[in-house]
């Protein structure tokens, strides 16, 4: 029987267990206008990669816990020290020098507003978001960057102001446990699984 | 990065002049079955040259070093591709090297041949790409494109490319367009104007004859973006080959043509968009700091830098190029352009990006008519044509190859033989194609300039190619 390819680490390495890929047969393309002729074959490929977050791990693990984390420039020979980066970076982009982590949760709850915003009726393959998919870049005070993420409720505008929400029931460990909801929505109305 | 040093704005130099001096490319489509991609590059090659009026046999005996443009592996399902091409060229054993830049993979290829010849250490480059996009579905071809954005933080909302350029629709249509129907009828003349240039081109993936309201009630794909607002998912192969002068000479003994000089301006922001931070807007040779002072008063939420309505890399690119190739103004002296039109929405930040209106005023020049062949307004000339090949959205997006067609289909015109490529029956018979009754030859009369833009991502990495008649230099 088939299991899901899992892993852990231990001892610094990789622990495999379950199935991380599926065998499925090629099949002969054939040419309908010409006689059914020989054009070529398919190449089914079904597979699990193996992912690290490396140093961005404390991020997408504490989206899991209620928590938004940023990171700032705390270098004092930085010429651009105090820099926030939500996206988190481990690294400024300037000197190099390790980031600070911090915690932006309630500097996200009192100031998020939409800069810009999308809807998206179609999506690629392996989309897992309920279409449509409402997109919103997100800008803080004292942040210099603006944040990509999606709105779980009500319909975007530019300048609208949002609450993060997130999956704290069964996180999924990726950038989906996080989500925006316009402010002043009530628990009740958060999507399942979701809290503020 | 927010400031540059003096080291960093240092202008390119090549270290001798540097040539394009013959190209070619396959036929475009959605899916070509009936070839390898290998059989795509050989079309590609024996065109150049068929157009030097000497065998590929011979014109390969010139070739020192070879570049291959190939976006995405995962696409071919080919890892070492370029191996595969080189050998079927028969250019074994020399030097060859892969380049990968996303979007712009076809102009950052001419841009690695041109430092070659540029260094000496080749007198005659290969600049080859192609794209093999028709190996899975579409849905699944977005999946894989959504791959080049980064795949912790964007790929997973929704994994399509086409969301990520929505949001930069969105804001530049608040801001700049300010949410005017008439921009959103501006922005659908882009798409009717290179799918009906492509019309004219037996190359091209998408030939239409469609009106304003047929790209409007296109079906939504991520709002404000509409199925026709955006590029092609196409299969095909383009070359240029890269020289030095003397080479040049020799190439172009029995052409009709004679080689163009050509520079190349390079320049890259943040793979997400998210992550750019604010700045000042470096100026082109032609602006001045004044002229944007008030750019947040005309147009209120205007003023933040790039932000998601500017492309840094593309400003960088031709910050570079003019000055390379001594332009002091691109309005006046360049006579024609090919735009990396991926969405129409990224053809009108590009305007302002190059500098051929100011930031804020980009639908200006397809108002004005000024893009066009012939102005629909006056019935003249356009001043400065874009995109006469159809572009990404009329022509093709082969990935790999797009900015090499886009470097070609400019130095055709500069050649002067954009009608005799373009109009010749047997080319549209042999890729199984009606020549329209309609046909027009649009051959920029007396075109001496042009320039490509290759752009990657959501502005990752840009490409400036700029061809120019040697008779005619700007320096």
């Amino acid at each position: 029987m088939s299991m899901f390819g899992q892993v852990f680490v231990k001892d610094g390495k990789y622990k495999l267990k379950g199935d991380f890929h599926n065998l499925t047969p090629n099949i002969p393309i054939r040419n309908a206008d010409e006689g059914w002729k020989l054009m070529g074959v398919t190449n089914p490929r079904d597979m699990t990669y193996i992912h690290s977050y490396g140093s961005e791990a404390p991020f997408f693990e504490a989206l899991g816990e209620g928590k938004l984390l940023a990171t700032r420039c705390d270098n004092p020979d930085c010429q651009f020290k105090g820099t926030v980066y939500q996206p988190f970076r481990i690294h400024c982009p300037d000197c190099l020098g390790k980031n600070t982590v911090i915690d932006m949760t309630e500097q996200a709850k009192e100031s998020a507003r939409v800069h810009t915003f999308m809807v998206c009726e179609r999506a690629g393959a392996f989309n897992i978001l309920e279409k449509p998919i409402k997109f919103i870049n997100i800008e803080f005070d004292d942040v210099d960057t603006i944040l990509m993420s999606y709105l779980s409720l009500g319909e975007p505008e530019i300048g609208m102001k949002v609450i993060p929400i997130f999956r704290t029931k069964y996180p999924t460990g990726t950038i989906l446990d996080l989500s925006w909801v316009p402010a002043g929505t009530k628990k009740g109305d958060l999507p399942e699984g979701f809290s503020f | 990065m927010i400031k540059f040093s003096k080291q960093q704005l240092k202008v390119p130099e090549l270290m001798r002049p540097v040539y394009m001096v013959t190209g070619g490319q396959s036929k475009f489509d959605r899916a070509i079955p009936e070839k390898r991609t290998e059989e795509l590059c050989v079309d590609a090659l024996t065109m150049a040259a068929d157009l030097l009026n000497m065998s590929a046999a011979e014109l390969k005996s010139f070739i020192h070093t070879a570049y291959y443009g190939h976006f995405a592996d995962h696409f071919g399902d080919q890892l070492l591709g370029e191996a595969v091409i080189h050998d079927r060229l028969g250019l074994d054993p020399l030097g060859t090297i892969g380049v990968k830049t996303g979007g712009a993979t076809g102009g950052s290829t001419i841009w690695e041949a041109v430092k070659a010849v540029a260094s000496g250490y080749s007198d005659c480059s290969l600049a080859m790409g192609w794209e093999r996009m028709d190996e899975v579905p579409t849905d699944e071809g977005n999946f894989l494109i959504s791959c080049a954005a980064d795949k912790d933080w964007e790929s997973p909302l929704g994994h399509i490319y086409t969301g990520y350029y929505a949001v930069m629709a969105q804001r530049y249509w608040q801001i700049f367009g300010k949410a005017e129907k008439s921009f959103r009828e501006t922005l659908a003349e882009i798409s009717v104007k290179h799918h009906g240039y492509a019309r004219m081109n037996p190359f091209a993936h998408s030939p239409k004859k469609i009106t304003v309201e047929d790209v409007l009630n296109s079906p939504v794909i991520a709002y404000p973006l509409r199925a026709l607002d955006c590029c092609l998912m196409s299969v095909g192969a383009a070359c240029v080959v890269i020289c030095d002068e003397k080479t040049a000479e020799r190439l172009t003994k029995n052409s009709p043509h004679k080689a163009v000089r050509i520079w190349v301006g390079a320049g890259s922001h943040t793979l997400r968009p998210a992550d750019r931070r604010d700045m000042d807007i470096p100026l082109l040779p032609h602006e001045t700091a004044d002229q944007y002072k008030n750019l947040g008063e005309r147009f209120p939420g205007g003023d933040r830098y790039p932000g998601f309505t500017g492309f840094l890399a593309a400003r960088m690119a031709t910050w570079y190029g003019y000055r390379m190739a001594g332009i002091t103004d691109p309005r006046e002296d360049l006579d024609l352009l090919e735009l990396h039109d991926a969405f129409t929405i990224s053809d009108v930040q590009t305007y302002e990006d190059i500098g051929i209106r100011p930031y804020g005023e980009g639908r200006d020049y397809v108002e004005s008519g000024d893009c066009y062949h012939t102005n629909p307004k006056t019935g003249k000339p356009g001043k400065l044509p874009s995109n006469l090949s159809g572009g990404l959205i009329g022509c093709m997006h082969a990935v790999g190859a797009t900015g090499i067609m886009q470097a070609f289909e400019v130095a055709t015109h500069i050649w002067d033989r954009w009608a005799e490529i373009h109009g010749d029956r047997k080319r549209w018979k042999e890729f199984g194609r009606e020549k329209p009754s309609d046909w027009t030859d649009l051959q920029v009369k007396g075109a001496k300039r042009g320039m490509a833009i290759s752009h990657a991502g959501v502005g990752s990495h840009v490409t400036a190619t700029i061809l120019i008649d040697p008779d005619h230099l700007l320096k």
